[in-house]
């Protein structure tokens, strides 16, 4: 149980997917404009992650592992999540339209969330079982999610300060996220892992 | 090694097959009816996404069209052809006799003719300078020259002036109205686009505070009401407005304003040319 809470603090603040790992950089600069739609991507990601985490370990136990094929992981883990995705979008759009229209618009650009892969391989480089795999990844979900919302709440209050003009948009998101990430960094070393 | 190929084949290949089998199949379970005719629609707006007509998108406004819950010319930045052809596809006819519209500001106070009484160095936002202080402006009815407006353009169609007003590109200009609702001194109106005459003023102030703030004011001395013979110009509370459906652009109101508040578009920009030449000559004249 102790392990478990160490695995879960672990990527939200030590090892968070963002601000240390640097995972998942595209959604964390291109949705963290407002801090409902940061937290609406947060959670579809947290859901992906947490899907796919379970399907591709998996795949890694029951296929990949006892054939001797770790070399197809990076081929197999894509193939997986994007068809889960995919499918995961459709169940969603008939299901739940509420759910859809919350999540949907986030969904196919989660596909291509290298925070997803870089999840699954993480898991099987650790050797995580399941019940582990799923705390990781809801750890992951959340920190991404924290961080986005970070940014947004930021980004907000930036609207209303005097950007020197070469740096407007881009330009300061980057040093902010910097800043951000030099925090995240005071975590280093809380929890060895 | 030949067996690892042919491991890696199989199980992968099993593994691609079943997916691509288990997408086929939710596909076709959990496919969601929709209705071909909103594509259709949504393929003739303009796919701004502007959101001026109250949708969330140019797919919620062909939504809401199919659901029946605006009519096919809904769309404030579509072309007329544009609604015939969303009627075409909804099995209904469009009059399009409606005129295209485009914004036109109504001020003309600018850093030559308003009197400014402030310096305002907060948010440059237009609404945010109308709660600190009202502006910068002795006229509290100006334009506060922040590009509010310009800012909630969508079409890149306004743009801010040499004189701190903001500028209209008719050709751009769609009337979606969201220029309108950005503006907190409420300065920005739609008008017929081949009217040409506009009171370029929205001081409820009287004569003489208005002279006191701004050359270009309207004082609100009627002189146009009397030159109207068209019954298209009224002053109230001493403000001119034109009533663009009886206007004529006949140009006699423009040529009796004491202020030179009513203007023919066009001749603007010539006019302060004139202005500022003679001004030169005149300080030339000085100097010498």
């Amino acid at each position: 149980m102790a392990e478990l809470a160490l695995i879960f603090v672990g990527s939200v603040l030590v090892n968070n997917f963002v601000l240390v790992r640097f995972l998942g950089i595209c959604p964390f600069l291109g949705v963290s404009r407002e801090i409902d739609t940061a937290m609406g991507m947060g959670m579809a990601t947290t859901f992906v992650l947490v899907l796919s985490g379970v399907a591709t370990w998996l795949l890694d136990y029951y296929i990949l592992a006892p054939f001797g094929l770790p070399f197809l992981q990076n081929v197999a883990f894509i193939l997986i999540i994007a068809s889960l995705v995919q499918l995961v979008e459709m169940f969603l759009q008939k299901t739940s339209p509420a759910l859809y229209r919350a999540l949907g618009i986030f969904l196919p650009l989660i596909t291509t969330n290298c925070a997803i892969l870089g999840l699954a391989i993480l898991t099987v480089q650790r050797d995580y079982t399941l019940i582990q795999t799923i705390v990781f990844a809801l750890g992951a979900g959340v920190g991404f999610t924290l961080a986005l919302t970070m940014m947004a709440g930021i980004r907000q209050q930036l609207q209303f300060a005097d950007i020197p003009k070469p740096l407007e948009g881009a330009g300061i998101a980057l040093i902010i996220a910097g800043l951000m990430s030099m925090a995240f960094m005071g975590f280093s070393g809380m929890i060895a892992m | 090694m030949a067996n690892t190929v042919l491991v890696s084949l199989v199980s992968m290949g099993t593994v691609g097959a079943l997916f691509g089998a288990g997408l086929a199949w939710a596909s076709r379970k959990f496919a969601v009816e929709s209705d071909a005719r909103v594509d259709d629609i949504e393929e003739i707006l303009p796919g701004a996404n502007c959101g001026a007509c109250g949708y969330p998108g140019c797919r919620g406004f062909a939504e809401a069209v199919v659901a029946g819950a605006v009519p096919c010319d809904g769309c404030p930045v579509s072309s007329s052809e544009a609604a015939a052809l969303i009627g075409e596809v909804m099995g209904v006819t469009i009059d399009s006799n409606s005129e295209r519209l485009v914004a036109i500001v109504h001020c003309g106070g600018g850093h030559k003719e308003a009197k400014e009484k402030a310096d305002y160095v907060g948010i440059t936002d237009c609404r945010a300078a109308a709660i600190v202080s009202d502006g910068s402006k002795g006229c509290e009815y100006g334009c506060l020259g922040l590009a509010s407006c310009v800012k909630a353009c969508p079409f890149d169609a306004m743009s801010m002036g040499p004189n701190g007003l903001p500028i209209v590109d008719e050709d751009k200009c769609t009337a979606c109205g969201l220029c309108v609702a950005a503006c907190p001194r409420d300065l920005i109106s739609l008008a017929p686009v081949n009217k040409v005459v506009h009171v370029l003023c929205r001081s409820f102030g009287r004569g003489r505070e208005v002279r006191g703030n701004c050359t270009v004011g309207c004082i609100g001395c009627r002189a146009c009401e009397r030159a109207c013979e068209f019954d298209a110009i009224h002053v109230t509370d001493f403000l001119a407005e034109i009533n663009y459906a009886n206007c004529t652009n006949c140009g006699e109101c423009v040529a009796k304003c004491p202020t030179n508040s009513i203007i023919i578009q066009g001749d603007q920009v010539t006019v302060a040319v004139e202005q500022t030449v003679s001004e030169q000559i005149s300080e030339g004249a000085r100097a010498n």
